[in-house]
């Protein structure tokens, strides 16, 4: 049951909103202003945006960010899929453990899997003769997508009436066609959502990226990072509102799919028992 | 009749040390209706999976037309089959649904143009009433209109064998008293086998040519309806078949049995002499008269309105017998009772003796509370379906 707040409770609400807010929206608003001033407004411009796509170790950055995003949620949604399906077709006994370890990643810290990642990639780097890169940035993402995908999967395979494939196989498909025709299309809004998601944690990450990238290679947060340290140029306010208003609508578009799905789902229940 | 279809020779499954199915020897005749009944984990549904190809059993043999078929997969197979829930595709309209099995033969080398396939869709939409649903999404249908895709999508690939795994058991009862009919109905259009799996006896009975009585993985019983509600092959197969009261008695000699000291006269023969034995009386062929004037003098301890009739409980010597009958007949009144010889059936001593046909704790909800047990079923058959 929720009870409507007292006055007390709105106005705590609103100053938490405030705080957590007000920042970034100051960053917006100032990423459109015509001087370098961080507190005065002195007029409206495009400059900064400008400049960022004039800045070619800024553009290099954005380039790596929606590369590594595309190939790491196009791979980890594959084999997350995958994953998925195997898990959900083994006996309890060996699926309980292996969930537990597909978990690891989404639970740990983000600097533990980072700092743990670039270990291994260093000590197997030099037994192997490869240097931290874009293959290890890469892996890394693919790495800590694969759970959300999994998980995103799973309660689409849950859903699924467990004679479906035997259904599909006797109206004549082999058992690899059934998967097709029949249980990759029904679970798809899951594999949908499980490559957007993938996608938004991509480009929005920072610490892993900042631990297996190495040297030469820069995604957008970290050149950002790099960016305020030396000095805290409008710039970054631009960069910053065109991260955040990318996450924001990627993540607008997961949470109205998937209400759009339980409703879907909440209406079936209700049909079949009608 | 007419000639085998399906053989089951020996079947044995066993599931993690449990037996699922214990030595199933089963023969199926062309174009009928036989019926798989028992209650929940008997072993039906694992059967059926078997005449389907969704399962191997362990040992035995599965023949279809005299061919062995143990290792053709289900896809090859002249069966089809509507599941429980129906698993219908619910990524694709009526219209697809139903047309999915003749696109996949036009791929194989069986050439359907897609003429004739929309001619055979739209014939079998007609056939279970969905004329003007092809377009619908299949999650927007009723319970009863889902049933009939999945009727339509197994039939329109004009298959020699239907299995139907307790097709009715999501619909309401309404619903479900007439779709028994249509099915029959459609039976008789199609003219082909049904091979129908329930655990509701008057479905069976209703519907079917012959009965397969299953109870932990053995059949007890294959007969006609009347076969098995007449002439109960033991215990289990007398108490699960409508309502019967099952006592101890003692042949006397050939059409004499011995029930609490009294004797009566029945048809049955073949006995040992003074052998113990079960004795099955039907609630509906006992007859009431004054006490005194029967054989047996009881008090009746229940009753409970039926419409048709009342049913009634009665204490003989300590043994509480229902009786059902369109007198009224008060809780306390002395009663005695006559039993025609053609209302008593006598069968052998098995191991169900003793389990059934006692109505001491009878009550009106006593057959409520036993459909809960469908629940388990559905999870035992996931695991088998998952190792398989």
């Amino acid at each position: 049951m929720t009870r409507k707040p007292g006055l007390f409770g709105r106005v705590y609400n609103g100053l938490i909103l405030l705080f957590l807010y007000a920042p970034i929206f100051v960053l917006i608003v100032f990423s459109f202003n015509s001087t370098k001033s961080r507190s005065v407004w002195s007029g409206f411009t495009f400059d900064w945006y400008r400049s960022l796509i004039q800045d070619s170790s800024i553009m290099n950055a954005f380039y790596t960010t929606i590369i590594i995003a595309l190939l790491s949620a196009v791979i980890a949604t594959v084999a997350g899929t995958f994953a998925a399906v195997g898990f959900y077709n083994m006996r309890r006994r060996w699926r309980t453990p292996l969930m537990h370890i597909n978990n690891i990643p989404m639970m740990n810290a983000d600097i533990v899997t980072g700092v743990s990642l670039a270990l291994l990639f260093v000590s197997l780097g030099s037994a192997l003769r490869f240097n931290l890169g874009f293959g290890t940035l890469l892996i890394a993402h693919i790495t800590f997508n694969i759970p959300y995908v999994v998980l995103s999967v799973m309660p689409k395979l849950r859903q699924l009436d467990s004679n479906l494939v035997d259904a599909a196989c006797d109206l004549g498909c082999t058992w690899l066609k059934a998967f097709w025709k029949v249980v990759v299309p029904e679970i798809m809004p899951g594999i949908i959502n499980g490559l957007i998601i993938a996608f938004t944690l991509s480009v929005d990450d920072f610490v892993i990226s900042y631990f297996t990238a190495g040297g030469n290679v820069m995604t957008l947060p970290m050149k950002i990072f790099a960016m305020t340290r030396r000095r805290i140029s409008p710039e970054i306010n631009a960069l910053s509102t065109i991260l955040f208003l990318t996450v924001l609508i990627l993540l607008i578009v997961i949470n109205v799919r998937e209400a759009k799905q339980e409703e879907k789902q909440k209406e079936k229940l209700r049909r079949s028992q009608g | 009749m007419a000639k085998e279809l399906i053989r089951l020779s020996g079947c044995n499954v066993a599931f993690d040390g449990d037996i699922i199915l214990d030595n199933i020897n089963l023969c199926v005749k062309d174009k009928e209706f036989l019926t798989l009944l028992g209650p929940s984990g008997c072993g039906k549904t694992t059967t059926l999976r078997i005449i389907g190809g969704f399962l191997k059993p362990d040992s035995g043999d599965v023949y279809f037309d005299k061919v062995r078929i143990n290792d053709v997969p289900p896809h090859k197979r002249l069966v089809n089959t509507i599941f429980q829930k129906y698993a219908l595709f619910t990524h694709l309209n009526v219209f697809e649904n139903v047309a999915f099995g003749l696109r996949l033969a036009r791929t194989q080398n069986k050439k359907i143009d897609k003429h004739e396939i929309s001619r055979r869709v739209f014939e079998m939409l007609d056939l279970v009433s969905l004329k003007g649903f092809e377009k619908r999404d299949v999650a927007s249908l009723s319970g009863g209109q889902q049933q009939r895709v999945a009727i339509a999508r197994a039939l329109v690939n004009k298959p020699k064998v239907l299995l139907l795994d307790e097709p009715l058991g999501a619909l309401d009862m309404r619903l479900r008293k007439d779709m028994q009919n249509e099915l029959k109905q459609i039976r008789q259009a199609m003219g082909i086998t049904f091979i129908y799996v329930t655990h509701d006896q008057e479905e069976a009975l209703a519907m079917s040519d012959s009965v397969v009585v299953m109870e932990g993985g053995v059949i007890q019983q294959v007969g006609t309806p009347e076969d098995i509600y007449n002439e109960p092959s033991n215990a289990f197969v007398a108490d699960f078949i409508g309502e019967s009261n099952i006592v101890d008695g003692i042949m006397r000699s050939d059409g004499v049995v011995e029930i609490f000291g009294r004797k009566f006269k029945c048809l049955d023969g073949g006995f040992d002499p003074l052998e113990p034995v079960d004795v099955v009386i039907r609630p509906e062929d006992i007859d009431i008269v004054s006490s005194g004037k029967g054989k047996l003098t009881g008090t009746v301890t229940g009753v409970t309105f039926r419409g048709v009739m009342y049913d009634i409980i009665v204490d003989f010597h300590g043994f509480k017998w229902l009786i059902q009958t369109t007198d009224l007949c008060p809780v306390g009144t002395e009663i005695g009772i006559q039993i025609d010889p053609d209302g008593i059936h006598i069968m052998k001593k098995s191991r169900f003796s003793g389990m059934y046909g006692d109505y001491s704790s009878y009550s009106a909800e006593y057959d409520d509370i036993g459909d809960a047990e469908l629940e388990h079923e559905t999870d035992d058959k996931d695991s088998i379906t998952r190792n398989a």
